[in-house]
């Protein structure tokens, strides 16, 4: 079988996956990527929107062929009750700088090329294959096993996404706990292309990111989202698992009241549902960090937890784009050695700490356990903000309040002190 | 406010359902608490409890998201893994 054997197999056709592949077979490595689908990007779901920097490093001006769907100009977040919204909005008119830029995307799409990309530079895919196991030999990592078939490499990069089953069975990875994941559900809602950019007030490719907090996650941990692309609209929630069964209503039930939502309804209407797709989120940060490697074997992108929900941004692509890469390098330099054990690959995780990845999720490392232990910032707050601005633009004729009497009342509701506090916790975990 | 219909959202969805192996399988008499969770978390709303109290699970429809075996593991879930290769939801769009 050794003379089979690749430098380095990969599970999983994600966009880690993908890069991991497209750096190493750049390199000229023999390289083999497994998916479980019939090709890259049928399994995978994102809100979702890419930042580019990491991509633009690895494959410069790669939004002019790859089919992304809009540049991301418009930002909104918006804070609900049931009926009414407070919204914040930001139009950035700048002419693009590629490394700034951030894209909507929808994976089949999106991974497909750049599997083919990957293709392109050499690796070899197997789609439509499940791994089962991988090989381990005298505590090493030397293989996988799907059905039958035994494959051979001096690598295994795991890249086999939020549930990495196999990163579980090895040990690498603990079993997720729910207080480290939110469930996300989209629907796909096609529009013409004309009356999208009209109801978005878009022009050519540009795009709009809209992040809503409050009803929509029924006051609990989570949010709305809304991500143009070019002719539908990604809509859904998040919501964190923690809890969820005391929830006063289901996931599914929670994206179609907050698509019945008076400032939503109207966005969505007359459009054609075109898809419903459910994905973990993996939310942890640097609490769900696993062992990053072993002998034999390293994990990437989801897999490895690398999401940072900040929330106004969210981010998991970017991270996945470059943990692959500083794999990929790992590797490169491994094969140079000889030396594939854990300490051959410790270079994997010297480079997340020198790069953003690590460094971010350690800066963001208390907003976890502050947005999940506080749910005033999903509940409390959001209606502080409606009722402040009802105050404001409501005239019903009875007498005037003067409006410090009125904000003392609404801040009141929620407590001085926890706004104090809280606005303090919240700032440091930033 | 309506009442959600998942199954008429899974049905725009493409599926190559494995008639021959569920993926997902559950214990014989599931925690009745311990699916709660499920009934409120399952994207797909594949865990049903019916009037009568009896429950209903169809492997068919799953978006393949590991909700379930996050939430309640081995308490609800004799097996979960993956569908086999080419098997499941494919998604047209993600």
């Amino acid at each position: 079988m050794s003379e089979d054997s690749f430098d380095a197999i990969i599970v999983g056709a994600g966009i880690a996956g993908c890069v991991a592949g497209y750096l190493l077979a750049k390199e000229g490595m023999q390289v083999l990527v497994i998916e479980r689908g019939n090709y890259a990007g049928t399994k995978n779901m994102t809100g979702g929107r890419l930042y580019a920097h990491s991509l633009e490093k690895i494959i410069p001006g790669f939004a002019d062929e790859a089919p992304v769907e809009r540049r991301i100009t418009h930002e909104k977040i918006s804070f609900l009750t049931d009926d009414s919204a407070v919204t914040i909005d930001y139009q950035n008119g700048r002419s693009p700088v590629p490394i700034e830029a951030s894209y909507s995307v929808l994976r089949s799409t999106f991974d497909k090329w750049l599997m083919e990309k990957a293709e392109a530079a050499g690796v070899q895919f197997i789609p439509g294959v499940r791994v089962d196991e991988l090989l381990v030999k005298d505590g090493k990592v030397v293989g996988v096993k799907a059905g039958d078939d035994e494959l051979e490499a001096n690598v295994v990069i795991l890249a086999d996404g939020v549930n990495s089953i196999l990163g579980e069975k090895l040990g690498l990875v603990k079993r997720i706990s729910p207080h480290n994941v939110a469930v996300g559900v989209k629907e796909l809602i096609e529009l013409p292309q004309d009356v999208l950019e009209s109801r978005f007030n878009l022009q050519g490719d540009e795009g709009m990111a809209w992040m809503f907090a409050g009803m929509p996650s029924d006051g609990r941990m989570g949010g709305g989202f809304l991500y143009t692309n070019k002719t539908s609209i990604s809509l859904g929630v998040v919501i964190g698992l923690e809890g969820i069964g005391d929830a006063k209503k289901s996931v599914p039930q929670m994206l179609e009241d907050f698509k019945e939502h008076p400032a939503v309804k109207p966005l969505i209407k007359g459009g054609k549902m075109i898809e419903y797709s459910g994905h973990l989120v993996p939310e942890g940060g640097l609490n769900m960090l696993p062992n990053l490697t072993s002998d034999g074997v390293m994990i990437v992108g989801d897999a490895a937890g690398f999401c940072l929900n900040v929330g106004y941004t969210i981010r998991g692509m970017d991270l996945a784009v470059a943990s692959a890469k500083a794999a990929a390098l790992t590797v490169i330099d491994a094969k140079k050695s000889g030396d594939f054990s854990k300490a051959g690959l410790a270079g994997y995780r010297k480079r997340l700490e020198d790069g953003f990845v690590l460094k971010d999720l350690n800066l963001y490392k208390r907003l976890p356990s502050f947005m999940e232990s506080n749910t005033r910032v999903f509940d409390a707050y959001p209606k502080l903000m409606a009722n402040v601005m009802q105050d404001l633009f409501i005239i019903d004729g009875t007498p005037a309040v003067p409006l410090m009497t009125k904000m003392r009342k609404r801040i009141g509701e929620v407590g001085i002190m926890n706004l104090i506090k809280d606005g303090i916790a919240g700032v440091r975990s930033l | 406010m309506s009442n959600v219909n998942v199954d008429v959202k899974l049905g725009v969805d493409k599926f190559f359902v494995d008639e021959g192996e569920a993926h997902i399988l559950l214990q014989d008499n599931p925690d009745k608490t311990e699916l709660k969770k499920l009934v409120n978390a399952c994207p797909a709303n594949l865990y049903k409890i019916l009037d009568d109290g009896s429950v209903q699970f169809d492997h068919a429809g799953c978006l393949e998201c590991g909700t379930c075996r996050v939430l309640c593991g081995k308490t609800i879930l004799k097996r979960w893994q993956f569908p086999q290769g080419t098997m499941g939801v494919e998604y047209r769009y993600g």
